[in-house]
């Protein structure tokens, strides 16, 4: 065939459209795993932490969460769940909305829906945890 | 197309088979759980919208963390938190699960339906432990 390169089974028209394999096929579904794994440790820490702030006073929950090691596992759960359930939503997304505007509007709806819950988490541990 | 075609007498295309969907299967209880776990691992999505609020409100200040006190003590809210924890173990206990069977273990049937099985009643239990412990620390010292 003119124009195929040796060792490739796609066409020159596939290649030129950009599709089939971008070789990052399962990267998410490896970080989703390796999410999931770490998560379990840190979803009895965060367990832990909430019940044990349950009915304290401001001041206290202040203190308790600002430090250091409470603070680090906060923050390690909330990246590690966050990422989780980022590449989870783009998941379901791709499952069920065949509508290329909805699903493009979907998709930036789960990446901005992400950082704006993840910074605000961050932003509120690290505050509390640097006492300003 | 028109060699498709020329074995109807119609010319109407004749329909072509699909693939059977999921109403088409009798449920089953590994089947359902898998449902289940896509829709707790959704909920617990929208859910952490909660947890930006709490822990943005405790770095607000007093005011803004008796709002959120306020939102969590009440009946709405009590039964929100109760359905996330729920959701939470249900969905990190079902996440075990899959875990396990990517290391190729557990496809027996007797084996998966036990997993199956220990998933659901785990997570309902921890979830009733995690809030009798909640409780208990409310009556602790402030």
């Amino acid at each position: 065939m003119i124009g195929q390169r040796p060792n490739e089974m796609r066409t020159a028209a596939r290649r030129v459209r950009g599709l089939g394999s971008a070789r990052s096929g399962t990267r998410h579904f490896w970080h989703q795993r390796v999410t999931a794994a770490a998560g379990v440790p840190l979803t009895i820490a965060f367990i832990v932490i909430v019940v044990a702030l349950t009915g304290r006073s401001h001041a206290a929950v202040v203190q308790i969460l600002g430090s250091p090691l409470v603070a680090v596992l906060m923050l390690l759960f909330i990246v590690n769940t966050l990422y989780h359930m980022w590449i989870g939503m783009q998941e379901i997304v791709l499952d069920y909305v065949h509508d290329d505007k909805l699903k493009i509007l979907a998709l930036l709806g789960n990446t901005c829906f992400v950082f704006a819950v993840g910074f605000a988490s961050a932003f509120a541990v690290l505050k509390l945890s640097f006492g300003v | 197309m028109a060699e498709l075609e020329a074995g109807t007498t119609t010319g109407a295309r004749r329909p072509r088979p699909l693939s059977p969907h999921l109403q088409i299967y009798r449920p089953m209880l590994t089947m359902v759980m898998s449902i289940v776990h896509r829709i707790t691992g959704a909920g617990l999505y929208f859910g952490t919208a909660l947890l930006a609020w709490w822990l943005l409100a405790v770095a607000s200040g007093p005011n803004a963390y008796a709002n959120f006190e306020w939102f969590a003590g009440s009946i709405v809210g009590q039964l929100i938190l109760f359905g996330f924890t729920w959701a939470l173990l249900h969905h990190a206990l079902g996440g075990i699960r899959h875990l396990i069977w990517d290391l190729i273990y557990g496809f027996e049937p007797a084996e998966r339906e036990m997993l199956t099985v220990a998933t659901l009643v785990g997570s309902i239990a921890l979830t009733i432990v995690v809030w009798i412990v909640g409780y208990l620390a409310m009556g602790g010292p402030r």
